[in-house]
């Protein structure tokens, strides 16, 4: 769309999973409510589903003027095609002049499809937005594995989309008193709109996911463990610790650890408080995931490894002695506090 | 009589600088480009072994697509050696400076252009510009269905069965060819070009270049004039000052010194 000059609003895209409002999408609500209060306009959610009100009334509360409520069977359960037809409808409508989505997998893919028929630009996996003096937005995102920002603008077309990291964003507060409007949208959608089918979802055995973002220590490990079983003594650390163990992307194709548990550029974006990367180099694309960690301790037996150059602390050493010697002695340090 | 299962495939490749070799000048404070090699993107790697995956199951063929530069052939080449059928380069000065949007515009234009095809394949994203929108937006620009982050995949008569990685979990999806996938950085174990492969690669005729106009795309639609997204300015990475206390030597004693530290940070 090119640039109407009544292109006037930030629109978020409200995404659920099986039974609550996604938490990227929430953070995002703070944000998109950050930049419209900015840009002195309204903050409007898009919510497509199927007996969804609930949560039009619960992202109202996180900060949304108003809800676009689009119900349908076929918007159920979230598919490509059908979203993407009703977000094209509901943006050439409303005409926001921003339009942003949580960086999920649904949301990136979302994004993705919907832009081009839009015929606009859309900056990916966005960690920071600012509001240029021309009024435009600034999408500032990792490039290079996240050893460069990259400041993107669309100020030709609009609306400008985005979609945004999740886990970046602080969430805002829940004001169970906020009132705002929701607009129920009709769509015409038919059995022609569907052309892909879930039929079935296999969980993971934990919710992995959100251990991992929530964990306030991480356990890591990198090629340097040398073998899966190695894992346990991490394990046993991260237990010690009361934290999570996660790994680098060697690891996870080697299939040592699974996937959901990988912290790096096409894994996890993790901030825990303490960020114990073992064995692991410290390639970009890594770092990437954890480099804003508030403390780093890294453990490898290479003292040109890349990771101590932003460790905290560390140990050049042998992990397979290191790593013993910790547990045993934080064992030692607090007798009282293990559970008999 | 023997209904045909060949698969008509087009998996569509990037080349990009290898990431790990990528560093900051500490002096400018900007990405030191030159001397950086370059290499396949890794997750077109994975969309190359599942798409020679199908083909060893159901025959068929495989063409290797890529829009860039001339150097770009080097990525061509590695996916012939794989065991792509051929590969095929979108190269135009007037494709240069392209976003993401006029760029799955381009490379839908030649898959048009190049016929039929039952799938069409993309990395999850790349290391560089790390978007994954062009999967995504082939399909849109096709009006095709599209799969991302698929981990496996089966056809049957024509049907598609695929599970797709998300965050919590893995889903099962079905539709019909013909669709595009996006492959899922690490699901599968990509091939070593052969030595017939390479062989088969370096085969005058195998790799061909195609131009915007051989494509039939309007230069409007096309590189920066095509692209509503810019990129204002790249900033290097401030980190944040770490302290660096990094210990040697005897670990019992190593250890100790850390976990002090630790503690008196109150971490431990």
């Amino acid at each position: 769309m090119s640039r109407a000059k009544k292109s006037k609003g930030v629109m978020v895209f409200i995404e659920f999973r099986r039974d609550h409002i996604r938490r990227g999408s929430i953070q995002l609500i703070g944000e998109g409510r950050r930049i419209a209060d900015i840009l002195g306009v309204k903050l409007s959610g898009a919510l497509l589903g199927h007996g969804v009100k609930k949560y039009a009334k619960e992202a109202i509360q996180y900060g949304l003027d108003k809800v676009h409520l689009v119900e349908h069977p076929i918007l159920a359960s979230y598919a490509a095609s059908p979203y993407s037809k009703v977000m094209v409808e509901l943006v050439e409508k409303y005409k926001p002049e921003i339009m942003l989505l949580a960086a999920t997998k649904n949301g990136r893919e979302l994004g993705g499809r919907f832009y081009v028929h839009l015929q606009t630009g859309l900056a990916a996996d966005c960690t920071a937005f600012r509001v240029s003096k021309g009024k435009n937005l600034v999408m500032i995102r990792p490039a290079f594995g996240g050893k460069s920002l990259a400041h993107i603008m669309c100020k030709k077309t609009r609306p400008q989309m985005a979609t945004a990291r999740p886990n970046v964003f602080t969430e805002p507060e829940r004001d169970p008193k906020r009132k705002g409007r929701i607009i129920k949208e009709n769509v015409k959608l038919g059995p022609e709109d569907v052309d892909a089918k879930m039929v079935q979802f296999i969980a993971h055995m934990e919710d992995e996911a959100t251990r991992l973002a929530d964990a306030d220590v991480i356990v890591a490990g990198g090629h340097g463990i040398r073998k899966a079983d190695t894992f346990g003594t991490l394990q046993e650390l991260a237990d010690v610790l009361g934290g999570t163990v996660g790994g680098s992307r060697k690891v996870v194709d080697l299939r040592w650890l699974s996937k959901d548990r990988q912290v790096g550029q096409t894994g996890k974006t993790v901030r825990p408080n303490v960020y114990v990367a073992i064995g692991i180099s410290g390639a970009v694309q890594h770092l990437a995931g954890m480099q804003e960690s508030e403390k780093i301790v890294a453990i490898n037996n290479d003292p040109e490894a890349e990771i101590f150059k932003i460790a905290d602390f560390g140990i050049v050493g042998d992990l397979f002695e290191i790593v013993p010697e910790m547990i045993r002695q934080i064992k030692e340090r607090r007798p009282a506090k293990e559970p008999t | 009589m023997p209904e045909s299962s060949e698969l008509r495939m087009v998996v569509c490749i990037k080349q990009v600088p290898k990431a790990e070799q990528l560093k900051i000048d500490p002096v400018k404070k900007t990405l030191v480009r030159e001397g950086v090699e370059s290499e396949i993107n890794p997750s077109d790697l994975h969309a190359l072994e599942m798409a020679l995956q199908l083909k060893d199951k159901h025959g068929g063929s495989l063409l290797a697509l890529s829009m860039g530069p001339p150097r770009f052939i080097q990525a061509l080449e590695t996916a012939i050696g794989m065991g792509a059928d051929e590969g095929i380069l979108l190269s135009d000065r007037a494709l240069g400076g392209s976003d993401t949007l006029p760029t799955s515009h381009a490379l839908s234009k030649a898959v048009e252009h190049l016929g039929d095809f039952d799938i069409i394949f993309c990395g999850e994203e790349t290391t560089d510009s790390s978007t994954g929108h062009v999967g995504p937006g082939m399909a849109a620009n096709l009006d095709l269905p599209q799969l991302t982050y698929v981990v496996e995949v089966e056809v049957r008569d024509g049907h598609v069965r695929a599970k797709r990685a998300v965050e919590d979990g893995f889903e099962v999806w079905e539709t019909t060819l013909p669709l595009v996938i996006t492959v899922n950085h690490g699901c599968n174990h990509p091939r070593e070009p052969t030595l017939l492969g390479k062989i088969k690669a370096r085969t005058i005729g195998i790799i061909d270049d195609v131009n915007a106009d051989d494509v039939g795309l309007d230069k409007e639609k096309i590189g920066l004039s095509g692209s509503p997204t810019v990129v204002d300015k790249i900033e290097t990475v401030e980190l944040p000052d770490r302290s660096g206390r990094i210990y040697s030597g005897e670990a019992r004693e190593a250890v100790t010194k850390l976990l002090d530290d630790l503690e008196a940070e109150g971490i431990i």
